[in-house]
């Protein structure tokens, strides 16, 4: 037996080579689902495909805004619905061959096509034709609209005036696509090898759920730039581990607040090499508008009110995080967002009464809905029972469920209420607002409202960025003031770790992206 | 005292008190009962109602500090305690009702009913449990529990701990069906079953009066360690965060709750030390009274 | 020898059997794949995706395709990892977790042998008392807290091991440590209890009755009887031990296939799940037949 055993460990120790160091590692949090630009959706997928391409504009990597990337600049017209973009000369794949106006085109036109399943093709609905052929209405690509004027020169008309369409152009779905690479590798081109790269990084080795090893490519336009020779993204979804690794000094950069004990936030907040900054995303809870008792908006604005959302903030996330009754964080995209029905028991109470419920008598027993995952949702679901048990006499059960027996239920309108969150897309209140849209996928409330609908299309339609805001503003108070199928509970801070004297080039932003080009490891 | 004169029963009583970590076992289960029976009515603190003092440390007030609710620790130990048990219990009753039947009727009937129930137990044993009991768990979820919130809409907790402590069995029952059906096998060739059989005593009967009291020592000592199985489990699920429902508690769930308390930055230890301590002690007594009962029933130890 | 021959033909038809009755299980779960917190662009764009993997033939087809790809040895295309197929996932990920439970097995049988057997002679009350307390750590505390306890003592304070990761031999010391521990306890308690009773059995009594010295009757003629439950039991065991540990994994960090029992559960990855059930399976019977057949050697009641 236990020679058997120490032959078996003999033969199959060779699990991985041992690694040597890397010039900086970095803990990206779960294995990606995919690193295809064109097909992915996680946070963790993003960041690995933005280290090995890039888009015609790139992320700053200080304020999270747009500027050249693969394009050296671009013209606006007056009218702000066409934009023309002038590719760098000599920009080219990893592998050499040249990337081309027509080719960005086609990775668009590619991007659009239903038959490519990619989840984010809605962000295309700004340019021309891009909603009716991502909605099967138009069946031909070359009807979107982008063109290629000359090799270098591409031009782009939108639908409306989008004032955060360069932020969008640097988003991983506008990515151009190595055409030669697809054409023989089709679907799964993203495993040819070598894989054609054009961004800061080119891939040498992936290990699902290990690590991904990359190397510097040296025919990226701004190769000048990147100093680390090699970097190990590391995948694993326990934050304790990641924590012991980075304290250890075997991790030097950790990218995701969800691999970061949430339990030792306020702790490490204080420790300098621990950045905390406001992120585009928000905690909320949906109301299910179709079924008693939350059919009523009345009963939706007495819950809504008695939540005293400073304790969740104070006692359970306490990293800072800011109190919201809205749906949009504060300062999305130069916005400031209705502050939402604001903290009132009393006044909580005479609606509930008002509504056919005094003093929570009659009030059928509801249940809170939330996924599993992290403890702060379930210890967030403990403050919520027993704040509306305190301020409105309701019986609250608590309803955990695992990830996607969460979704269904939600989708399938399954629940009372239920916990729910969104990250920004793009910095502009649009990407928070349109899921409440009634036709949207991501409403999950059974909430329909015209007016609602047509506040948010005459602001796409609008031109000027005050009169814009100021319409969506009107559309958001409809929402979290008046109708209240959903009530914010907070904004979410990010944070990162990285040692300021080992690591440089990378700052926080609302938009929580860190580009790879000016990450480095400072050498001591 | 003389064993040979004695009633088996006896014997197995003599036996079970000569090991001293079995008669220790038992009084510490017993009181662990008793006390986390009584003990929350006593104690007279609400475990689900939060407070002003979240984390406070053990003190005169709180004997077992607060966690980040600021609810008293000691009070949900005690009500985590009587759930932990509970589960452990029933699901190890659950385990022992299916196993025992599966197993008789495969050991008794034999040939081809044997061969197919005991193949279909192969099958059952190549599912992961862990797979099992969180379908079953689903599946309750979201197919029953709308059905019986319409009727019960008051039970529905309890329901759900309850589905929660019969999936739970229900992977437990796979090593009890095959124990029981070997020893099963064993007796039917024995001749005091021969006899009986011979003399025209009915099926049933048989099973009842002359099988079943012939299969209780191995019944019972596998009982012994299926218990800790569940109530391991049990901390496994809560550690996943699909065991018991917060705000209610079980040692596992609060153990899963304390286990990130093990980091270099800041040791909140109270939050750890008790429910796991507890478990231990608890898993230990089983484990002690467990190996008396095995040395009390071995039927071919020392008689 | 026959049964044995008939065991191995019965293997396919079990694994059969295992497929079909995971495969319509999974299914029955609310929730799919391809439900995702942001929904699809369009309904076109979602029917493209559910047409790639087939999702659109009703559920007997998909069945039978999904047999028909098992038979020439192709375990389909993760749903959730959509660049890697399972084989491609496992091939990947069985080497750490074989090489992982190895040696944990190792330090299972290495530990809870000798101490068992020293146990169950009676004659060192240190012995008794390791193996007590092996138990008490090993049964009663759950992996999920021993695993950080030993990351928190060796690796973070006392700074002698690495915390997490795969590669090193050093890495593998508190992971093995941790899985080993658990099976060490068992093994330790099943061996004693064992040896205890061998060592009133009649045919030990005849050895020593001929004479022989105590140390040649215990290691040559109580031992091997004594090992008879330890083997029975190693079956089952080993196949847990080799297909990883959610845990352990999760807690160290390593890439074997442990994560994705619970992992493609959740993620509704069927496919993978269905891969992670069938090997389990093949590799629980394989390993009872060599269990099987390691009892015949060992047991003389058997041996012929």
């Amino acid at each position: 037996m236990l020679a058997f055993a120490l032959i078996v460990s003999l033969v199959g120790g060779s699990g991985c080579a041992p690694a040597e160091r890397a010039d900086l590692v970095l803990h990206n949090g779960p294995e990606p689902e995919t690193i295809d630009p064109q097909i992915l959706t996680g946070q963790a997928d993003g960041r690995i495909a933005s280290a090995l391409f890039e888009g015609l504009t790139r992320f700053n990597p200080t304020n999270g805004s747009a500027m050249p990337g693969l394009a050296s600049r671009w013209a606006i017209s007056a009218d702000g619905r066409t934009y023309t973009f002038v590719l760098r000369p000599g920009v080219c794949w990893s592998t050499g061959e040249p990337i081309t106006a027509d080719e960005v085109v086609w990775s668009w036109r590619r991007a659009v096509t239903p038959a490519t399943a990619a989840d984010y093709a809605s962000q295309f609905f700004c340019v021309r034709n891009g909603r009716a052929l991502v909605n099967g209405e138009l069946r031909d690509p070359s009807l979107l609209g982008a063109e290629a004027v000359d090799a270098q020169t591409i031009r782009v008309h939108l639908e409306n005036p989008t004032p955060f369409f360069l932020e969008l152009v640097a988003s991983r779905v506008f990515f151009p696509i190595p055409r030669h690479a697809v054409a023989r590798w089709g679907d799964q081109w993203i495993r040819a090898d070598p894989l054609p790269c054009s961004g800061p990084y080119q891939l040498e080795r992936w290990r699902v759920n290990d690590r991904f090893r990359l190397r510097r490519n040296p025919r990226y336009w701004d190769a000048a730039q990147v100093t680390a020779e090699r970097i190990d993204i590391l995948s694993g979804d326990n934050p304790s581990t990641a924590l012991n690794l980075f304290l250890k000094g075997e991790v030097d950069l950790i990218s995701d607040r969800k691999i970061i004990p949430g339990e030792l936030g306020p702790e490490l907040a204080q420790r300098p090499e621990f950045h905390r900054f406001d992120y585009l995303g928000q905690d909320f809870i949906r109301f299910n508008t179709t079924r008693k008792p939350f059919h009523d908006a009345r009963v939706r604005r007495a819950v809504a009110m008695a939540l005293d959302r400073s304790r969740i903030t104070t006692r359970i996330t306490r990293l800072g995080e800011r109190p919201s009754a809205a749906v949009t964080p504060a300062g999305t995209g130069g916005y400031q967002p209705p502050s939402g029905v604001s903290w009132d028991p009393a006044a909580a109470r005479a609606l509930l009464a008002e509504a056919g419920y005094p003093g929570g008598r009659g009030f059928p027993t509801v249940e809170y809905t939330f996924n599993v995952g992290s403890r702060l949702y379930e210890q967030t679901g403990v403050e919520i029972q027993s704040m509306l048990r305190e301020h409105l006499g309701l019986r609250v059960e608590l309803r955990p469920l695992e990830w996607k027996t969460y979704l269904a239920e939600m989708s399938a309108l399954n629940y009372d209420f239920i916990r729910g969150s969104w990250v920004g897309d793009y910095d502009d209140p649009m990407t928070f607002l349109d899921c409440f849209l009634s036709d949207s996928g991501n409403n999950r409330t059974g909430w329909k409202d015209a007016r609602y609908d047509r506040l948010l299309q005459r602001a796409a339609a609008e031109g000027d960025p005050d009169r814009r805001r100021g319409i969506l503003r009107e559309a958001e108070r409809l929402l979290v003031e008046e109708a209240v199928p959903v009530t914010g509970l907070y904004s979410h801070v990010g944070l990162y770790a990285a040692d300021p004297r080992k690591v440089g080039g990378i700052w926080p932003n609302r938009m929580d992206e860190h580009p790879f080009f000016s990450m480095r490891r400072i050498r001591p | 005292m003389n064993p040979d004169r004695s009633s088996p029963q006896r014997l197995a009583v003599h036996r079970f008190r000569k090991r001293r970590g079995a008669v220790v076992g038992l009084v510490f289960l017993l009181l662990a009962t008793a006390i986390s029976g009584v003990g929350p009515v006593i104690l007279g603190v609400d475990p689900n109602q939060g407070g002003d003092s979240p984390f406070a440390p053990p003190d005169a007030r709180h004997w077992m500090g607060t966690d980040i609710h600021g609810r008293d620790l000691l009070a949900r130990v005690l009500v985590g305690t009587r759930i932990s048990l509970m589960v452990g219990a029933v699901g190890a009753a659950v385990s022992l009702v299916i196993g025992v039947g599966w197993g008789l009727v495969s050991g008794w009937r034999g040939g081809r009913t044997d061969a197919w129930m005991m193949r279909l137990v192969d099958v059952l044993y190549a599912l992961p449990t862990v797979v099992w009991v969180m379908l079953a768990l689903t599946l309750f979820e979201t197919r029953c529990v709308g059905w019986l919130s319409e009727r019960w809409p008051a039970s529905i907790p309890a329901l759900r701990l309850g589905a929660m402590m019969i999936s739970l069995g229900s992977v437990s029952w796979l090593t009890m069906a095959r124990v029981v059906r070997a020893q099963v096998l064993s007796l039917r060739e024995r001749p005091f079953i021969l006899a009986a059989q011979s003399i025209g005593v009915s099926p049933s009967r048989l099973m009842l009066r002359h099988l079943l009291p012939n299969l209780a020592g191995v019944v019972i000592v596998y009982l012994t360690l299926t218990v800790p199985a569940v109530v391991l489990y049990e901390s496994f699920l809560s550690f996943l965060g699909l065991g018991v429902r917060p705000p209610q508690a079980s040692l596992g769930s609060l153990i899963a709750d304390g286990a990130s308390q093990l980091n270099p930055v800041r040791v909140r230890w109270w939050l750890l030390m008790f429910p796991a301590g507890l478990m231990a002690l608890l898993l230990g007594a089983l484990n002690g009274v467990g190996e008396g009962l095995r040395s009390a029933f071995e039927p071919r130890d020392g008689a | 020898m026959k049964s044995l021959w008939a065991r191995v033909a019965l293997i396919p038809v079990l694994v059969w059997a295992v497929a079909t009755l995971s495969f319509f299980l999974l299914r029955a779960v609310p929730g799919g794949p391809f439900d995702r917190e942001r929904a699809a662009a369009s309904r076109e764009v979602e029917a493209a995706l559910k047409a790639r993997y087939h999702w659109d033939e009703p559920l007997w087809r998909q069945y039978l395709r999904y047999l028909g790809n098992l038979l020439q040895g192709d375990l389909g295309p993760s749903l959730k990892y959509r660049n890697h197929s399972v084989n491609d996932l496992l091939v990947q990920t069985v080497p750490v977790s074989l090489s992982l439970g190895a040696m944990a097995f190792g330090v299972a049988m290495g530990l809870g042998i000798p101490l068992g057997t020293l146990a169950a002679l009676g004659r060192h009350r240190w012995a008794d008392q390791a193996a007590g307390l092996l138990t008490l750590v090993g049964v009663c505390i759950p992996v999920f807290v021993l695993g950080p306890f030993l990351i928190l003592v060796l690796g973070l304070w006392l700074e002698w091991l690495p915390v997490a990761l795969w590669g090193h031999w050093k890495n593998a010391v508190l992971p093995t440590l941790t899985l080993g521990l658990y099976f060490a306890a068992r093994i330790s308690r099943w061996m004693r209890e064992g040896l205890q009773e061998v060592l009133k059995s009649p045919h030990v009594q005849a050895a020593r009755a001929k004479g022989l010295s105590e140390s040649r009757v215990i290691l040559r003629h109580a031992v091997p009887v004594a090992l008879l439950p330890v083997v029975s039991y190693t079956g089952p065991m080993l196949a847990d031990l080799l297909t990883g540990s959610f845990v352990v994994e999760n807690v160290f960090q390593i890439p074997g296939t442990g994560a994705f029992f619970i992992n493609s559960f959740f993620s509704r990855d069927y496919t993978m799940m269905m891969g992670m059930v069938l090997f389990y399976s093949v590799l629980l019977q394989g390993l009872n037949l060599v269990s099987d057949l390691l009892l015949r050697w060992l047991d003389p009641r058997i041996r012929p």
